[in-house]
C-alpha cells in the first residue's frame, strides 16, 4: 500500500487456525501445537529478521500491525502465540509487552511521551484495552463451547457489557485531552491500543458509538492515517473474502 | 493542598491487582497510605470514590494530585518515577521476558477469574462448573508461565534480582494455592519461587490478610 511520500513495506504472516483455536488464539496454552499444524510454516522467507505471528481479526494482532507500520518494520518468523514477535534471537509473545518492546528498541516515532503524567495516561488507556476489555469480549463464546449452546444474543450482550463499561471509563479518561488524537496532536500508544479495540466495538459488537463521542471522533482521525489502514482486520491476507 | 510526594493507594485486601500493586510499593521502599474499598459492598461505585476515580477502579494511587489505576500502569509509572531499587533490568530480551509476564498475569489470566466473571459463570453453569472453570483457567495460565520461565534459572523469575515479573508471579500464585486450594508441584519453577516469596519481607507485607482492611478472623 503506497503512503505520502513513504511506502510501507510490511508482510505479515497470518496464521489461518480453524474455528476453535481461533477462540483460544489469544490463550497462551496449547498454540504451539495449533500453529504447527496448520500449515504456517510455508509462508515465510528465511532470510528476514523479524517475523510476526498474528491473526487477520485478533485486535491484538490488529494493535502489533499498526505499531509496526508506524515504526516501518517488515515482519518475519514464525512462533507460539498469535501475535507473537521474533526479532532475531529475541521472542515476545503478547501485544503489550511486544510494544513496550519496540518502543525501546526502535527508537523512530515514539510512541511514549518523555512527560510521566502523560507516559502513564498512555499506558493507563492500553491496559485497560488489554486487561479489562479485550480479554472478555470472547469470553461467552468459550462457555457457549462448554455448554454446547450458541445463544447469539446473550453472547452478544456479555460483550457488549464490558465494551460499553471498559468505553465509559476510556471517555472518561480522555475527554479532558484537547488534542488530535487520544493524549495529545501526535499519535501515541493509547492510539494504537484504542483503534483496533474501537474496530472490533462497532464491526463486531454493534456499540452505539454516540455515547462515546471523543472515541467515535478519534477513530474518524485514525481511519485517514495510512498505517492505521494498511493494519485493519478485514485486508489481512487471511481474512476470509467477502468479510 | 496536595502534598508532594506523599502517597495513597486506593486497595481491596483481597484484590489480586492491589496485592501485587502493594509488593511492587513495598519492593521500592515507598510508604504509603492505605485507603480500603470494599469490592464486595461495591463501594468503588461510590460517589465519592468516583470523584477520586472516575474510572472506578481498584487499585489506584494518588501521588500527590497524579492519579493513576490499574496495576500494569502503576507499576510502570512507579518504576519510572521512583528509579532507586529498579524492577525493569536494562536488558531489552530480560526486560521483554518482564514484561510479557506481567502482561500474561494481568491480561490473560486474571480478568477472567474477578467477582463479576465468576457470578456470570455460576449463574450460566452453576457452581461446580464454576470451581471447574476458575481451576482449568489456572492450570492454563500456570502452564504458560512456566513454560516462559524454564531456562530463565536464577534465585527469582527471571534471574537473581528480583523483578516485575516477581510481584505479578506471586499475586497470581497465590490465587492458586490460598484460594483455591490447587497443588501445583506439577509447576516445579513456580512453586520453588512461590516459596521464595514467602520468606521476602517486602511480599510479607502485602500479603491480603496482612492489610488493614482483611477480616481479623481470616
Amino acid at each position: 500500500m503506497k503512503k505520502t511520500g513513504r511506502e510501507v513495506r510490511l508482510a505479515f504472516s497470518s496464521t489461518n487456525l480453524p474455528t476453535k483455536e481461533r477462540r483460544e488464539a489469544d490463550q497462551p496454552a496449547n498454540l504451539e501445537e495449533n500453529l504447527l499444524s496448520s500449515g504456517w510454516k510455508s509462508a515465510f522467507e528465511p532470510d528476514q529478521k523479524i517475523k510476526l505471528y498474528n491473526y487477520w481479526r485478533s485486535t491484538c494482532s490488529q494493535t502489533v500491525r499498526i505499531t509496526l507500520n508506524l515504526k516501518e518494520y517488515e515482519k518475519l518468523n514464525p512462533v507460539k502465540y498469535v501475535p507473537t514477535l521474533v526479532d532475531g534471537e529475541v521472542v515476545v509473545a503478547d501485544s503489550f509487552a511486544i510494544i513496550l518492546y519496540l518502543e525501546d528498541k526502535y527508537p523512530q516515532h515514539p510512541l511514549l511521551p518523555k512527560d510521566l503524567k502523560k507516559k502513564a495516561l498512555n499506558i493507563q488507556i492500553a491496559s485497560i484495552v488489554t486487561s479489562t476489555i479485550q480479554p472478555r469480549q470472547n469470553l461467552p463464546v468459550d462457555i457457549d463451547f462448554i455448554e454446547g449452546r450458541f445463544d447469539l444474543d446473550k453472547k452478544l450482550l456479555w460483550a457488549q457489557h464490558y465494551l460499553n463499561k471498559g468505553f465509559t471509563a476510556l471517555e472518561k479518561l480522555i475527554k479532558d485531552c484537547a488534542g488530535k488524537y487520544a493524549t495529545g496532536d501526535e499519535i501515541q500508544m493509547a492510539d494504537v491500543f484504542l483503534e483496533p479495540q474501537i474496530h472490533a466495538g462497532i464491526t463486531r459488537f454493534e456499540i452505539d458509538m454516540s455515547e462515546f463521542p471523543t472515541l467515535a471522533r478519534l477513530h474518524d482521525a485514525y481511519m485517514k492515517i495510512p498505517e492505521f489502514q494498511a493494519a485493519v482486520p478485514e485486508i489481512q491476507q487471511d481474512a476470509p473474502r467477502g468479510s | 493542598m496536595a502534598d508532594e510526594g506523599k502517597l495513597t493507594l486506593y486497595s481491596y485486601w483481597r484484590s489480586s491487582c492491589a496485592h501485587r500493586t502493594r509488593i511492587v510499593l513495598n519492593l521500592k521502599g515507598l510508604k504509603y497510605e492505605y485507603k480500603a474499598v470494599n469490592l464486595l459492598k461495591g463501594e468503588q461505585s461510590d460517589p465519592e470514590y468516583e470523584k477520586i476515580n472516575p474510572m472506578k477502579y481498584v487499585p489506584a494511587l494518588l501521588d500527590g494530585d497524579t492519579l493513576i489505576a490499574d496495576s500494569f500502569a502503576i507499576a510502570l509509572y512507579l518504576e519510572e518515577k521512583y528509579p532507586e531499587k529498579p524492577l525493569l533490568p536494562q536488558d531489552l530480551k530480560l526486560k521483554a521476558l518482564n514484561l510479557q509476564i506481567a502482561s500474561i498475569v494481568c491480561s490473560s489470566i486474571q480478568p477472567l477469574h474477578n467477582l463479576v466473571v465468576l457470578n456470570y459463570i455460576e449463574q450460566k453453569l452453576g457452581p461446580e462448573e464454576k470451581n471447574t472453570w476458575f481451576i482449568n483457567l489456572l492450570n492454563r495460565g500456570l502452564a504458560a508461565l512456566e513454560k516462559l520461565l524454564k531456562g530463565c534459572a536464577g534465585k527469582y523469575a527471571t534471574g537473581d534480582e528480583i523483578r516485575l515479573a516477581d510481584p505479578f508471579l506471586a499475586s497470581q500464585i497465590y490465587v492458586a494455592i490460598r484460594r483455591m486450594q490447587m497443588d501445583i508441584s506439577s509447576y516445579p519453577t513456580l512453586s520453588r519461587l512461590y516459596q521464595v516469596y514467602e520468606q521476602i519481607p517486602a511480599f510479607q507485607a502485602a500479603l491480603p490478610e496482612n492489610q488493614p482492611d482483611a477480616p481479623s478472623s481470616s
